[in-house]
């Protein structure tokens, strides 16, 4: 029976035991669950462990988007149990594939329903319609389930109506193997309930009635203790009769490997320009001066984990390819939101995306992608906008608002009408600064007061167009702040790109030698030559197709390395760089 | 849970069955190892110890104010802790304490950085200070694992410290159950206070912690190394008990190693070469 009930819909949990930021410890068969409900009202269950070192999430916190492990405060997202966030390595973006084991979550009659691997949808009960019902406390009875359910069928109690009254009539309307629904009349006075029994474990269940009508204050009170009493009767009467029998031995639950690469923790592995997610635009509005936001949900399941500071690959309707960041907070995993800002020299990108694509319309995007890391170690984390350049750092800006932790949003802009959602920045409260309709100079000026009084532990993130970036660099290096704690993303490449100069290029790993002719990349002749690398924007801005420098000199033509990373010549940008050596030796 | 052991190493070994200080002259002191369950008595003077299902007396010594057992036939002697023959240090217990895990895991517990902010917050490490800062790990010519040059920061790392600062540790695990801990002092910050933690596996699923103290007495109290340890371990037992499997997997794919657990990858790596199954999930071959 324990066998066939793995393809069941089971309660686990009543609605009530699952209040505003509490994560409630569940089990179904022997399997532990944390089963937590984010702020946006979305029910989590899953794998009731930590992938890293097996701590019960059930005791980690609930931030109300997203589930942070006590040990050693990893963090994992709303709905997709992917983890955002690993502090022991604050600079580095988590793989992708670290995501826990989710079960389904109906919530249904008063009761949260899941199922180790379910057939078919949460049963239809009769006689229990959705909004008036009351459902019991759960009573947890050391017994298998199917003892519980034939006690169960001589369970006898008053209907609500003649709560303090004896000898109603009991009738078994229906019984199961999980479930028995009783019919309780006494004179004009009649209530249906409906027992569900969990089995917990092959010795353990838990008894989850549910009545068909509600009760409000004394009267309410009164019932739910008629049904304690009576089911704690039961339960000691089931516990007595299952006492001498030897208790069955408990479920092992299995626990899943996780990926092997995730074993040796490798380097992170992608693909290259690849749209695997298909998204309808939910809702397209003007979000400031020249500047479209689009709503983007999946088409069908959910969207993979993204951390703040992600990407994604837009692939449109006339073909082209562009990126734009993630401007959700933490947990904000229903749907992805963008912003387009509408370039007047636009070769077709963004024009697209403000003309031609419409709510409804079905695009195709990247996974999401993580080159501009946030550390959440700092100090103090100052971001700095320019423009559309709000878009990554306002993701970022959120999810330090939501873990409380010291931060800066200075955003420039030519105007208040050019001040893209509005609705997110509000929730940033004092920590948004703009700085509205000033000329380069006073720019610059504002940038020097900003930037001022640099401190060992602070971290500075900047995004915008390329003069703004320069200057806020330059600015920053100034003013004392060193590389290693300046970070920043270019939204396109305006350096002149020169391809004359033609190389050999050896592949480690791959055990290949490749020649690089004048007119082309690196990352195309590995293509044809069928190396899969992952890659992007492909004109040296964000970063996917890095590559380590084991031997030679890259000629770096890109705008996403620092000054100290060009110097150290140990990364190349392959879509769009070069080499001065005669040959380059590549770990890939 | 009592499983058999039939690990050769840990049979053979050496033990500590309990502090010397918590006995009592006319009162039997029953305990349990490796799943056998013994009584420690008094008898002329010192202590033996007795198997209690076949009354037969084991190998038994004091050492470090412990009194230590071997359920077979020694072939090795008590771990030697050298800094325990310096005269300007306090040498004590930290209290025998009793954790619903395998041992092993209290080791590698033991041997994890990246848990102190989140688990002794405000002591031995404080947000936003998270990073674990590479550091090396070898297997030493003794055959021990051995991690240097780690790093963390911490706002109160010991009983006399008196601000935060970022703190060396060395590790070094010197048999399956022990592990030693040595960090600067902050007094004499050229030297180290030693803590060696030998773990009492009571069964696969049970320990009994029993941390000794080797701490310079330059401006401290006995009593209070001893509380300041009680008040690390208390925070650490309650995430212990909540280690889902109890037992320690040493298959690589059973959880998510990141570069800051390169030590507890080295302590699995070398458990599994060493055939130490006690208290360990064997890794599929």
């Amino acid at each position: 029976m324990l066998e066939a009930a793995r393809s069941q819909w089971h309660p686990i949990a009543a609605a009530h035991d699952l209040p505003f930021r509490h994560v409630f410890h569940g089990q179904l068969l022997g399997r532990e669950f944390a089963v937590w409900r984010a702020d946006d009202g979305y029910i989590n269950i899953w794998e009731n462990r930590c992938l890293h070192r097996g701590v019960r999430l059930s005791i980690g916190i609930n931030d109300g988007r997203e589930l942070k492990c006590q040990y050693h405060g990893w963090r994992y997202s709303n709905r997709t149990a992917g983890c955002t966030y690993i502090p022991a390595h604050p600079a580095d973006a988590p793989a992708r594939t670290i995501t826990n084991r989710t079960f389904p979550a109906v919530e249904r009659y008063g009761l949260v329903w899941s199922s180790e691997e379910p057939l078919g949808e949460v049963p239809d009960v009769a006689g229990l319609a959705e909004g008036k019902l009351l459902a019991l406390r759960g009573i947890p009875v050391n017994a298998p389930a199917d003892k519980v359910v034939e006690k169960l069928k001589a369970y006898r109690f008053q209907p609500t109506g003649a709560i303090d009254g004896n000898g109603a009539e009991i009738a078994v309307e229906a019984a199961q193997d999980f479930a028995v629904a009783l019919r309780s009349r006494a004179g004009a006075a009649e209530t249906v309930g409906v027992f569900f029994v969990q089995p917990v474990d092959s010795n353990r269940s838990v008894i989850r009635g549910v009545l068909d009508q509600d009760a409000e204050g004394a009267a309410r009170i009164a019932i739910l203790r008629h049904h304690n009493e009576r089911l704690s009767k039961l339960r000691d009467e089931v516990e007595r009769d299952v006492a001498n029998a030897p208790a069955p031995a408990p479920i092992e639950p299995i626990y899943e490997r996780v990926s092997a690469e995730l074993a040796e923790m490798p380097e992170l592995t992608a693909h290259g320009r690849k749209a695997a997610l298909r998204v309808a635009v939910a809702r397209k509005w003007r979000t400031a001066d020249g500047i479209a936001g689009f709503e983007l949900r999946p088409v069908k399941g959910i969207l993979p984990t993204f951390q703040p500071g992600a990407h994604i690959d837009v692939h449109m309707p006339n073909g082209e390819i562009r990126q734009y960041s993630i401007t959700n907070g933490p947990g904000e995993t229903g749907s992805f939101t963008i912003g387009v800002k509408l370039e007047p020299d636009s070769k077709g990108g963004s024009k697209c995306m403000h003309e031609t694509v419409r709510e409804g319309d079905v695009l195709a995007i990247s996974e999401p992608r993580n080159n501009f890391p946030l550390r959440r170690d700092a100090i103090k984390t100052i971001f700095v906008a320019g423009g559309i350049g709000i878009t990554p750092l306002l993701a970022m800006a959120q999810a330090l608002k939501n873990q409380e932790l010291t931060h800066e949003l200075h955003y420039f802009a030519q105007g208040e009408q050019h001040l893209a959602f509005a609705d997110r920045l509000a929730e940033l409260g004092d920590a948004l600064k703009p700085h509205l309709g000033l000329s380069p100079d006073a720019t610059g000026a504002e940038l020097r007061r900003v930037l001022a009084e640099y401190r060992n532990g602070m971290h500075l993130y900047i995004c915008g167009p390329g003069p703004m970036l320069e200057a806020a660099r330059r600015i920053a290096a100034e003013q004392g702040w060193p590389d290693s704690a300046v970070h920043f993303e270019y939204f396109k490449n305006t350096n002149k790109i020169d391809d004359s100069s033609s190389f050999e290029v050896a592949l480690a790993r791959s055990c290949v030698t490749l020649q690089v002719p004048a007119g082309k990349t690196i990352l195309q002749v590995m293509r044809e030559s069928g190396i899969d690398v992952p890659s992007s924007c492909e004109q040296g801005a964000c970063g996917t197709c890095v590559a380590t420098v084991i031997e030679g000199e890259p000629d770096h033509q890109d705008v996403y390395l620092n000054d100290a990373e060009r110097k150290a010549g140990t990364k190349i940008m392959t879509c769009v760089s070069r080499a001065k050596s005669a040959r380059l030796v590549l770990d890939i | 849970m009592a499983t058999h052991c039939v690990d050769r190493e840990l049979l053979n070994d050496w033990h500590i069955v309990a502090d010397r200080e918590s006995l009592s002259q006319d009162k039997p002191f029953p305990t349990r190892l490796l799943g056998v369950d013994l009584i420690v008595r008094e008898r002329a003077g010192s202590f033996e110890v007795i198997r209690d299902d076949t009354g037969v007396a084991l190998k038994s010594a004091e050492r470090y104010g412990f009194i230590w057992t071997c359920l077979g036939t020694p072939r090795r002697d008590i771990v030697f802790i050298p800094e325990a023959n310096e005269a300007d240090r306090h040498l004590v217990s930290g209290g025998s304490i009793a954790v619903k895990v395998s041992g092993l895991r209290a080791v590698e517990n033991f041997l994890d950085m990246g848990h102190f902010p989140f688990v002794h917050t405000g002591w031995l490490g404080e947000e936003p200070h998270t990073e674990v800062a590479p550091y090396n790990v070898e297997i030493t010519a003794e055959d021990e694992v051995l991690a240097t040059e780690c790093k963390f920061y911490q706002p109160i790392a010991s009983p006399t410290a008196r601000e935060g600062f970022v703190v060396d540790y060395i590790y070094k695990v010197i048999r399956p159950y022990t592990v030693a801990l040595y960090k600067s002092n902050p007094i004499q910050k050229h030297r180290l206070d030693v803590i060696t933690l030998f773990v009492q596996p009571v069964d696969e699923e049970n320990c009994i912690a029993h941390p000794y103290l080797c701490y310079l007495k330059d401006g401290m109290e006995a009593a209070t190394v001893r509380s300041f340890m009680q008040l690390i371990f208390a925070q650490d037992k309650p995430i212990l008990e909540n280690q889902v499997p109890k037992r320690l997997p040493l298959d690589p794919r059973a959880e998510t190693p990141i570069r800051a657990d390169a030590v507890s990858v080295s302590y699995r790596r070398w458990l599994r070469d060493r055939a130490v199954t006690y208290g360990a999930i064997p890794a599929q071959v």
